[in-house]
């Protein structure tokens, strides 16, 4: 990343005439649209006309004013950003050619890879079968809500309307909740950010659908108290739904089905390396345990034992269907080259490293930032801003400033528990050097907090834009460059 | 025990157990109860090499049937992706950056989403759109979730049989735990949407929208006029299903006086892919833009002045709104995004619209000469199409797969069975002459 802004716009490079493609020669020669022009579009779209190198350099700028997981570290909570290998990349696209429409017969080796992964993730996980389809954490989490809602349906037990979801849990719990049609009950944390199991007694009845964790939770506490909570639930005729952002911690030391949790996701993108790409696409399998697997989403990719062949199945207990195809196959691949990568041998370190690292953090900064919750943590821990408030240096000015010395900011404020949250989360691919270089950098925030605020306050200095105005573009709603226009 | 993707040494491990008070890696996990610890291996293959990863992967794919030309359609279609456009996505700038929550250091991916928003509102004619969907289905699936919450009081839709049958099993899913009531509309004996049935539903004043599609699961290019008028007057509103690339021909869902447009931007230059990752987008107008689920980026100016982007109006999202959030979606397929903007940088208006004129072409051509063969015939002659079509086979042998499977033998995937002996049969720019005069051989 540089500090010069490129903010030109595609439009603004367009001149009238050039293009940027070649096609063949036309296979059939074009007489027009043969149908009424009524159908036909009035104006043109006034898509860009560039030439091919104009647009090279246009995105190739553009994406110098990026930061990413290549370019410096993010010790971004909850978000698990870590490498995303090469040799994966070059992967990916080994599906590319393969139409979806294509008969199961001729689709052998994509639907291998189905299976693959799908017996890869069951035996992480401790489930007894995968979906590969959801496209992403949170369509995971609806689509695991969906699952739950149709247990009930098919047992005649209509009246469960209810999930219950801890007041730290990740906003698209809530959300995925309310989109499945259920109500959200919310449960309160303890003075040590776990689950109050005294406040949950009480609220399970006969309307519970199920309730939602994330274990480790968002404050990287590990939930010691989950089978409890579990056995609670299921007695009232629940299910456990877990929540797979934070499962990274987890990997080769335990495993969320032997915790008692029926139906669960993962974000792959999290977990299993497949590169975010500023917001996408993802992927979120869900898995569930044994005698809910003809619940899960069509299609359903099986092995036929007595065909021999894999197939595309949808049985009659199905949820339903979420996608159009069966999930962003692109990612899938690159998820499953990372645990063939991995293997039986590697696998089991990425847990502990990876807790190891934030553990490492949080001792070694703990004395300049106020850290709410002592004691061992998993994969991420919670700040609650600076040690010493008394410059009103606050936890968005250090997550700018950090910005300035080639670190990617914390994820702030959240969870929702402490006024100045500041959630951290290193994962195993970082070095000793790469956690050094950040703690230092912290540390020299907190020391310019106390004999510089202004320029804590008014950071960052040294990126491409500086504070752009939210507030002003919330006003104004210019999406779209024809608004901007018309402003 | 050293491995590629983990930096550390046995003694930077000592060396930072040291340092948060602890003798062992075990010791990290002293707070988790001990019989709920793994204490064994994950039964999983052993770790393979770069080379054997490749070779596994080689092999798998040597397991696909590979076919020479691709007249699958069905909502996924068959273009060309230029070199440049992979080239970029792959950039690891845009590949491994994160949500443009930090606007400072994400510019590029806010830019180019501004440009994406941009294109798809032109494109479909509407004026605002979101910074994308995960795919078309779930698209027309937020955008009926998005009539309802508009309506208040009303929970049902209409939808037409004419969509796509996956969109439709896509909307019966969401429909059905959301809690919405679903009325499908009829096709009629022309494969387009019944208006009769349009009118007796609207009547009883309890619509909150209507889905329709453009082209239709025929390929059918409908007839819209006056749709709008009968479903604002009826206090709906409209949503029409498109597939991207045909907006740049066909009249857009923005002057057919649509309130939204949804459905799948793969026909922009994404491969087809087994059906992922593929790209929704929504757009709608100026006055429903605080229901629109999903990102959406905006222009303002930083502290200095200059103009930037950042991601706007999140009040609506469940970060902020939690439940009641316009929508659950958190990630998106912003790098598809990308895929479809410089796809749509390089060919422009000219460049849509002879991919457009190619397919017409290429379908009229393959539509003559089947009706002409005499083993076939059109089963909606009397409508309109762009570039896909269903013929039905209408001489008794061979049969409709047994000559379908003569052209899988000979490298040509040649449609889509619908099933009733009916083929869907798609033409883009990827299929020369040659193509599509040896489709039409190995199907007579």
């Amino acid at each position: 990343m540089n500090n010069q802004l490129y903010d030109k716009l595609i439009f603004e490079l367009s001149h009238e005439g050039r293009q940027g493609y070649s096609l063949p020669d036309a296979a059939v020669e074009f007489h027009g649209f043969g149908m009424p022009a009524g159908l036909l579009r009035e104006k043109p779209a006034r898509l860009p006309e560039c030439d091919e190198l104009t647009v090279v350099r246009h995105y190739t700028n553009m994406s110098n004013n990026n930061f990413g997981v290549d370019t410096g570290f993010y010790p971004l909570g909850s978000c698990t950003m870590k490498y995303n290998p090469k040799v994966d990349e070059v992967l990916s696209g080994v599906f590319a050619e393969v139409h979806p429409a294509s008969p199961d017969e001729h689709v052998q080796g994509v639907l291998k890879m189905y299976r693959e992964l799908q017996r890869a993730l069951s035996e992480i996980a401790g489930m007894a079968e995968f979906t590969l389809n959801p496209y992403a954490g949170a369509h995971g989490e609806l689509t695991g809500l969906m699952i739950m809602r149709r247990y009930h349906e098919l047992r005649g037990d209509a009246g469960r309307t209810r999930v219950i979801v801890p007041d730290s849990a990740h906003g698209t719990n809530p959300a995925s909740a309310a989109v499945a049609g259920l109500e959200v009950v919310v449960v309160k944390s303890r003075e040590d950010g776990t689950v109050d199991v005294e406040a949950l007694k009480p609220l399970l009845d006969n309307t519970i659908a199920g309730m939602m964790m994330t274990n480790p939770n968002t404050l990287g506490i590990f939930e010691h108290n989950i089978k409890e909570i579990a056995s609670l639930v299921h007695a009232a005729g629940g299910l456990m739904y877990y929540d797979g952002a934070n499962l990274n911690p987890l990997l080769g030391r335990c495993r969320p089905g032997d915790l008692g949790f029926d139906i669960m996701h993962i974000n792959l993108h999290k977990t299993f390396s497949t590169p975010h790409g500023g917001g996408g696409p993802g992927a979120g399998p869900v898995g569930v345990r044994a005698g809910l697997e003809n619940l899960l989403p069509s299609p359903r990719v099986i092995f036929d034992e007595k065909a021999g062949i894999y197939r595309r199945a949808r049985t009659a207990e199905t949820m339903g269907n979420v996608t159009g195809g069966a999930g962003n196959v692109g990612v899938l691949v690159r998820a499953l080259a990372y645990i063939l990568t991995l293997g039986r041998e590697h696998i089991k370190s990425v847990g502990p490293l990876a807790t190891l690292n934030a553990n490492y953090i949080k001792e070694r900064l703990k004395d300049v930032y106020e850290l709410p919750l002592e004691g061992v943590c998993k994969h991420e821990f919670v700040f609650d801003g600076l040690k010493d408030k008394s410059t009103g240096v606050t936890t968005l000015n250090v997550a700018k400033r950090l910005l300035d010395y080639g670190f990617h900011a914390p994820t702030i404020y959240f969870p929702l528990l402490f006024h100045e949250a500041m959630m951290i989360e290193p994962t195993e691919s970082e070095s000793l050097e790469t956690l050094d270089a950040f703690i230092d950098a912290m540390r020299r925030i907190a020391a310019e907090a106390l004999s510089d605020p202004e320029m804590v306050k008014t950071a960052p200095h040294a990126t491409p834009v500086c504070r752009p105005d939210d507030t002003a573009a919330a006003l104004k709603q210019e999406v779209t460059l024809d608004l901007i226009k018309q402003a | 025990m050293a491995f590629k993707y983990f930096p550390h040494t046995g003694q930077d491990i000592d060396t930072m157990l040291r340092a948060v008070g602890m003798s062992s890696l075990d010791e990290l996990y002293s707070d988790i109860p001990d019989e709920l610890q793994l204490h064994r291996d994950y039964d999983l293959p052993k770790a393979m090499s770069e080379q054997e990863l490749r070779a596994h992967f080689a092999d798998l794919a040597s397991l696909n049937t590979p076919f020479r030309a691709c007249f699958a359609g069905n909502g996924v279609y068959d273009h060309y992706t230029p070199a440049v456009v992979e080239e970029i996505t792959r950039r690891s700038e845009f590949l491994t950056g994160y949500t443009p929550y930090q606007a400072e250091v994400s510019q590029g991916t806010l830019q180019y989403i501004f440009e994406f928003q941009t294109m798809m509102a032109r494109l479909t004619g509407m004026e605002v759109s979101n910074a994308s969907m995960y795919d078309g289905t779930t698209a027309t699936a937020e955008a009926m979730m998005m009539t309802v919450a508009s309506a208040r009081k009303r929970n049902k839709v209409l939808y037409s049989a004419t969509l796509p049958r996956k969109v439709q099993r896509v909307l019966d899913t969401y429909a059905h735990y959301h809690g919405i009531t679903l009325t499908r509309l009829p096709e009629d004996c022309n494969g387009v949407t019944s208006r009769e049935s349009l009118d007796e539903q609207l009547a009883a004043g309890d619509v909150a929208g209507v889905i329709v599609a453009q082209p239709n699961r025929y390929g059918i290019v409908e007839d819209y006029t006056g749709w709008a008028d009968a479903v604002h007057g009826a206090g709906s509103m409209l949503v029409m299903h498109c597939v991207a690339n045909t907006l740049a021909v066909l009249r857009t869902p923005g002057e057919w006086g649509a309130d939204v447009a949804a459905g799948d931007g793969q026909s922009l230059g994404i491969p087809v892919g087994f059906g992922g990752p593929h790209v929704g987008f929504m757009c709608t107008s100026k006055k429903h833009i605080r229901k629109l689920p999903g990102r959406i980026v905006g222009a303002t100016t930083d502290a200095l002045g200059r103009r930037s982007f950042v991601l706007t109006l999140q009040a609506r999202e469940q970060h902020i709104r939690r439940e009641k959030a316009t929508s659950n979606i958190c990630s998106n397929q912003s790098l598809m995004a990308l895929f479809v903007t410089v796809y749509m940088s390089l060919m422009g208006d000219k460049g849509l619209r002879e991919v457009n004129e190619r397919g017409y072409s290429g379908a009229h051509y393959l539509a003559e000469n089947l009706v002409a063969s005499g083993n076939f015939k059109l089963c909606y002659p009397d409508s309109p199409f762009l570039n896909e079509f269903v013929v039905e086979t209408t001489a008794p042998e061979p049969s409709l797969e047994q000559r379908c499977s003569k052209a899988v033998r000979n490298g040509i995937l040649p449609g889509f069975i619908l099933g009733g002996n009916r083929l869907l049969i798609a033409v883009t720019e990827r299929q020369s002459r040659q193509d599509l005069d040896d489709l039409l051989t190995f199907l007579d």
